[in-house]
């Protein structure tokens, strides 16, 4: 048959081929995103909104206190860290991955990719990455607007190294994100409904995340264990990665030798993530009964 | 390309005491049975399909018939690898299905009814174009097989509406497209005419037997219209409770689970329905119309009494209808099995 052809070629075209689907992928889901056009502008644009009223809030916050600094941060530095780790978010973040992932199996439309010669971890990472381009071509301009707007707060740029670094922490830290969120959504195959167990983790992500404040405020909270703080503990988890870490990076608050030691327990995570994905993936299949007819 | 055992054989398809079995968990009516539920739930075990053996040569249009659970889709499930079964073994062009490697998922297609491969905001052909991606297939070919297809079943002007504004019918037309794109060399059909109008279900029957005549594909069919069945099957093989109850030609079914042929009698004025009903066969009288059934070893004896001296303006003599031999014997099945077969344990 005329495939076989093409099935019968060397290591470097094989990839070639992986690469072409995997093209073809990412731009049937970046046709199928924008299909919706209204729905998909309000979606952005609502997401972006929280980065204003956090602005009001802290402005608020320290204007009540009557202090110039809240555990080492300024008012200018805390606007800083929260811009930036908005843009961490918009890389680590996968809204809807695990419910989606998790619906897929109840209502049986996974069967599609058990069928056909297709992974289905790879096709989700395809359709995330059309979602996240998306988002970004949308997202550039409110987000160049208020950066326009704060660019007092932040301090002088670092240097190229450090950008660098900066640049691999927001890259590994969407890996990071969409493994971990594809392995929770495929503890579908086990519980049917996985919402609450999203929901909880969402809940311990966007404490641990510092996404709701620099972690290093966290240093004087005491774990119970002598000489550790809570900081010392969630300093090895994987969550600070979905983003205090690149802000920090980015901030100069991480340099030298933690650099490279956040870096590499970074890519730790993110193998990690990876393996659990597989394992859920293939123990999820084998257990699967194929659900929804 | 192919195994060397499948080459020898011809035989395609190859299942050996094939049993899947399922927990399914009782819970009793009521709101403090549901409290109860959380702590202690009762479990058994039901088997939607033990012990099938079946053999399928290269070629063969096989229906699976049965009731609703009988375990049909659970047997094409299996074999398209989707679920991984309790005990037996299968092999499908070579391969077991549930190991689900690339080499043989290139090779089948699985279309269901109700189920759809097509992405549900796009128009088809970009799914068409990501079959092809997917299954690897050279563009040239790629674009020669999709307008054949596209030809017999006459969708072209679908190609470019976002697949959600398509009718029930069309989309199934398009879903076969797409199961077809890459040639498979087996495919599994699972209702694929539920709900369709008779223009459809004739479109799609005729669809089928010219591409499984053209390409010799083996293909097995589950379905509730004996429609299907009779315009595309040789073999029917008849499942209930997860076993296989018959497997065999169609005409065959027909000589070997019926005793009678249907005699319709139409008559110009009232019928005489107290003289036929001498004869001693069950009437149905509906106006002018008197339809009997008449035992096959006595039919050529009796017809020609009900004939003579009466004023009969048509007559018609045809078999049972497929419909109700089928249903039938899975009635037959059911009271069979209870009190004999398995004396405990049925669910």
């Amino acid at each position: 048959m005329n495939g076989d052809t093409v099935i019968a070629s060397g290591p470097a075209t094989t990839l070639g081929i992986r690469l072409h689907t995997w093209w073809r992928m990412l731009v049937i889901c970046l046709e199928e995103r924008l299909a919706y056009r209204t729905d998909f502008a309000l979606g952005t644009l609502m997401r972006f909104l929280p980065i204003v009223t956090q602005i009001f809030l802290w402005t608020a916050v320290f204007a009540a206190a009557d202090r110039s600094d809240i555990a080492g941060y300024s008012r200018d530095n805390i606007i800083a860290y929260y811009l930036l780790t908005m843009i961490t978010r918009a890389f680590s973040s996968m809204p809807g991955l695990s419910s989606s992932i998790a619906r897929s199996i109840r209502d049986g439309s996974v069967k599609k990719y058990l069928i056909q010669p297709v992974d289905y971890v790879g096709f989700l990472l395809a359709a995330r990455v059309a979602h996240k381009l998306v988002y970004y071509v949308v997202a550039i301009l409110p987000f160049g607007f208020v950066f326009f707007l704060c660019r007092n707060y932040f301090p002088p740029a670092p240097d190229g190294l450090t950008i660098a670094a900066y640049l691999l922490s927001l890259l590994l830290s969407f890996l990071l994100g969409f493994f971990l969120e594809a392995t929770l959504g495929m503890i579908g195959f086990w519980f049917l409904e996985v919402s609450s167990i999203i929901f909880t983790y969402m809940l311990f992500q966007y404490l641990l995340s510092g996404h709701m404040f620099p972690l290093d405020m966290l240093a004087g909270v005491p774990t119970g264990l002598a000489g550790v703080s809570l900081a010392d503990v969630v300093r090895w988890l994987p969550f600070q990665y979905t983003a205090y870490f690149p802000a920090s990076v980015w901030l100069g608050k991480v340099q030298g030798w933690d650099l490279v030691g956040g870096l590499l327990l970074e890519v730790g995570w993110l193998a990690v993530a990876i393996l659990a994905c597989r394992l859920a993936w293939r123990r999820g299949t084998r257990r699967y009964s194929g659900f929804g007819g | 390309m192919h195994n060397r055992s499948e080459e020898a054989n011809d035989r395609v398809i190859e299942v050996e005491g094939l049993t899947k079995e399922y927990r399914v968990y009782d819970k009793p009516e009521g709101l403090w049975a549901s409290v109860q539920g959380l702590f202690h739930r009762k479990s058994r075990t039901i088997a939607a399909l033990q012990g099938v053996d079946l053999q399928v040569r290269r070629g063969e249009f096989l229906a699976m018939l049965g009731p609703n659970g009988a375990g049909k889709t659970t047997f094409l499930k299996l074999l398209s690898g989707i679920i991984t079964p309790s005990r037996g073994a299968a092999r499908v062009l070579g391969h077991v299905p549930w190991e689900r490697n690339d080499d043989f998922r290139r090779r089948f297609a699985l279309v269901m009814g109700q189920k759809n491969q097509l992405w549900w905001d796009l128009p088809a052909a970009e799914s068409f174009r990501l079959h092809q991606e997917i299954y690897r297939i050279e563009p040239a070919h790629f674009a020669r097989i999709r307008d054949d297809l596209v030809d017999m079943l006459d969708v072209g002007r679908l190609l470019g509406q976002p697949v959600r504004e398509l009718s029930l019918g069309e989309r199934m037309k398009l879903e076969l497209v797409a199961a077809l794109l890459h040639e498979p060399e087996v495919l599994f059909l699972d209702e694929p005419t539920i709900g369709l109008d008779v223009v459809a279900q004739h479109t799609i029957h005729e669809f089928l037997q010219t591409v499984q005549r053209q390409r010799a594909v083996t293909v097995i069919l589950t379905t509730h219209y004996m429609k299907d069945v009779a315009a595309l099957c040789e073999r029917v093989v008849v499942v209930t409770r997860g076993s296989i109850l018959y497997d065999g030609s169609l005409e065959q079914i027909v000589d070997r689970f019926t005793t009678h042929k249907v005699v319709t009698l139409d008559f110009e004025s009232a019928p005489p329905v107290a003289q036929i009903e001498r004869f001693g066969f069950p009437a149905e009288v509906r106006g002018p119309r008197v339809t009997l059934r008449i035992d096959r070893t006595r039919i050529a004896a009796v017809l020609p009494q009900l004939l003579a001296d009466r004023q009969i303006r048509d007559v018609s003599v045809e078999d049972v209808p497929l419909e109700e031999i089928v249903a039938g014997l899975f009635r037959g099945a059911a009271a069979q099995q209870e009190p004999a077969a398995e004396p405990a344990g049925v669910p």
